[in-house]
């Protein structure tokens, strides 16, 4: 080997070698540039994790609220604390009793509350009673010495919070809750007469007699599914098809849209070289003005809804569909089109047997990708227009107590999406091999 | 042959003695397939967009003669105000900064948890070649998620900022460059694997040396085109609740008029930035994919 050469090989190893540290060198940097930016130091003051251990708990258990008024005595018992969720008199769960003026709720694993005249007690195992009396408009607390760290006492209320659930006592009322693993009511409500049955007895009650002599109690049982009143699965069915509404609306109509102005915008279509390079431009900036600021000015001339959302893809994926389709048109063969011509063919009968032919694989293939694509943004479209899906997610999770709908919800958006995936994947396949 | 091609029912069957009768009954049969087709979808068309426009505040012909109004009244706002407007210009620029550096975050963290799930998940080179379904099953699920939804939720977590909003669009990022880097990396060249393999090579020496340097050019292309699309999912997000220009422009619309300068300001700050990062995006793609 010569000099010369050992020396520019050396040289570009070193070149290469620096690079290869340069370039991570630089990302590293823009990150630490990121972190301060950003102030990643004081997410830490900023997070919070009890919310975020209340979302995980909710997702996958709910709470029932056992409250006594203890100005009138009555006790209701209500999931979550909702009306809807309310157990009516004399229907109560099994874990809580009542003896004349009595409460006895079982929250599991030998924690024991009672209400009753004189006040409250709560036995928990391992530590002792805890007995609370109001006594002259005060509090009254009788409980092992000294008070662990998980029994709150002010003057006005008393909070106890185990694993097994909480409890408080204040002078106007006293409250139970207690947590159990699951989605609750989610098939039927408590005013259902299928509440509360096992599959087996729900299957036997299909062939029993009939409980609303006007139906049979398979058309009954669906109609109670169906209408829900905690979970709303009619409505929740509705938002998801005007999501998947929004997105076909918007897609096919920006395709048909784009497809004659293509033409206009194509360089071996277009009459004229302006009309050409217009186009061009409008597409570009249609593109570039984006779905965000599309959807606003939309929203302010046709309020807010679905038709809104749809308009909002359309217009966004006419400037996108605009420009895959002319250069489409650009690459298309020209000895097709030539044979049409012979045969003494207008401009509109070549376009049609000229040209389309040649154009349907990659029209078809990108309408039914960008199809997928927007069933996702007509979630995110549909929280700013107010329509769809995204609408009822926004809400729930604005609420911040209904996360168990939002986890609902989430699921049925992954499936959606990707029912739509494997739908416009297969029928890509089907059609352009097809065609190929 | 007949029977193969047009079924074994003599009734059906094209009478071969007369060829223009036989390709006229094929054609006519073809465009009635075809017209049955085009009338099925408009029909769709038609009542989906009845529908949707039930649903709707406003039906369409009515506010399409409204259309215009919200615009002229915000330009012609911004066009009295027109000498405030390089001063919002510059006022907006650090909000414009923190919309893109989020999606340039979002896309550089996405694009390496891509990377890992493309590596699991191709065939010929993950490590654990058992594993490859459920590294697919993770990036189709990641995909499917729209960003909002995480960002909503991490926004009720971690409170606002842009935090939520990166950590929202790399998730989704992760997934779909997942599955893009996957499609290239299937269709990479294996010989320098055995070569390197044959020189002792561990599994991460063999992709960063074998790999890496033939599906870098498509992965960085792959990478900057979702780079464009995160700046405007960035934007939308801040809109929705997490920070950048989003948040300003919704600010300055909920306070309705009085604040249409700074809406013109947000507008155009976004239009050219969206439009900039675009023209480059696609100039270095070029340069990337069909060589200099």
């Amino acid at each position: 080997m010569t000099d010369a050469t050992f020396f520019t090989l050396q040289r570009r190893f070193k070149n290469r070698r620096l690079t290869a540290f340069a370039i991570p060198a630089l990302i590293v940097l823009y990150l630490a540039y990121l972190c301060i930016s950003f102030d990643i130091a004081g997410l830490a003051a900023r997070a919070r994790l009890d919310n975020a251990r209340i979302l995980l708990s909710d997702f996958v258990s709910y709470k029932t609220h056992v409250s006594r008024d203890n100005r009138t005595g009555s006790v209701t018992i209500a999931i979550e604390g909702e009306a809807k969720g309310t157990y009516a008199p004399g229907q109560h769960p099994d874990w809580v009793q009542t003896e004349g003026n009595a409460t006895r709720i079982d929250l599991g694993r030998g924690n024991l509350i009672t209400y009753d005249a004189a006040g409250a007690r709560y036995v928990v195992p391992g530590y002792g009673t805890i007995d609370i009396r109001p006594q002259d408009g005060k509090l009254q607390l009788t409980a092992p010495q000294p008070l662990p760290s998980w029994i709150n006492v002010t003057d006005t209320r008393i909070s106890v919070t185990t694993a097994a659930g909480r409890f408080s006592y204040s002078r106007s009322k006293v409250e139970t809750f207690k947590y159990q693993p699951g989605w609750e009511l989610f098939f039927f409500t408590l005013d259902s007469p299928f509440y509360g049955k096992t599959y087996g007895q729900l299957t036997a009650m299909l062939a029993g007699p009939r409980l609303d002599p006007a139906r049979s109690n398979l058309a009954y049982m669906a109609q109670e599914f169906w209408h829900n009143k905690m979970w709303h699965h009619a409505d929740v069915a509705w938002a998801l098809f005007e999501t998947v509404l929004m997105a076909f609306l918007g897609t096919m109509g920006a395709a048909l849209v784009a497809l004659p102005l293509a033409f206009l915008a194509a360089s071996n279509f277009s009459p004229l070289r302006t009309l050409r390079f217009g186009f061009r431009r409008l597409f570009d900036f249609v593109r570039g003005v984006d779905g965000l600021i599309w959807t606003i000015l939309l929203a302010r001339a046709f309020g807010p809804g679905p038709m809104t959302g749809a308009l909002a893809i359309l217009l966004t994926d006419t400037g996108t569909f605009g420009k895959t389709f002319s250069e489409a048109l650009e690459n298309i063969d020209e000895k097709q089109v030539e044979g049409i011509r012979s045969t003494g063919a207008g401009a509109l009968q070549r376009a049609r047997f000229g040209v389309l032919p040649q154009l349907a694989p990659v029209l078809l293939s990108q309408v039914l990708y960008y199809l997928e694509s927007n069933t996702r943004s007509a979630t995110v479209i549909g929280a700013i227009v107010g329509g769809g899906i995204g609408l009822l997610l926004t809400q729930a999770i604005i609420t911040q107590k209904d996360w168990e709908e939002v986890a609902y919800y989430m699921i049925l958006i992954v499936l959606m999406v990707m029912l739509m995936d494997s739908a416009s994947g297969w029928l890509r396949r089907k059609f352009i091999s097809r065609k190929a | 042959m007949v029977d193969i091609t047009f079924g074994p029912e003599p009734g059906k069957r094209p009478d071969l003695s007369n060829p223009t009768e036989s390709y006229l009954h094929q054609i006519r049969r073809k465009r009635l397939y075809g017209a049955i087709l085009l009338i099925l979808f408009v029909a769709l068309m038609a009542s989906g967009f009845h529908t949707a426009q039930d649903r709707n505040a406003g039906d369409f012909l009515s506010g399409l003669h409204q259309l215009p109004a919200f615009p002229a009244e915000v330009l012609s706002e911004a066009w009295a105000n027109r000498a405030d407007l390089p001063g919002l210009f510059l006022q907006f620029l650090p909000s414009l900064l923190e919309t893109i550096n989020i999606a340039a975050a979002a896309t550089l963290l996405g694009g390496l948890a891509g990377a890992v799930l493309a590596l699991g998940s191709t065939r010929h080179l993950a490590r654990f070649p058992l594993l490859t379904p459920l590294y697919r099953r993770t990036a189709d699920i990641m995909r499917a998620i729209p960003e909002i939804v995480i960002a909503l939720i991490l926004i009720f977590i971690l409170g606002g900022g842009p935090i939520p909003a990166v950590l929202a669009i790399a998730f989704h990022t992760a997934g779909a460059l997942g599955k893009l880097f996957s499609e290239s990396a299937e269709n990479a060249d294996l010989k320098p694997l055995e070569g390197l393999a044959s020189t002792g090579a561990s599994w991460a020496q063999q992709i960063w040396l074998g790999i890496l340097p033939q599906v870098a050019p498509n992965w960085l292309s792959y990478a900057l085109l979702r780079f464009e699309i995160n700046i405007r999912a960035s934007a939308i997000l801040g809109f929705v609740g997490s920070g950048g220009i989003g948040y300003d422009l919704k600010l300055a619309l909920q306070w309705g008029g009085g604040k249409y300068d700074q809406v013109v300001a947000i507008f155009a700050l976004l239009f050219l930035a969206i439009m900039t990062f675009d023209q480059l995006s696609s100039f270095a793609r070029n340069r990337l994919v069909k060589g200099r």
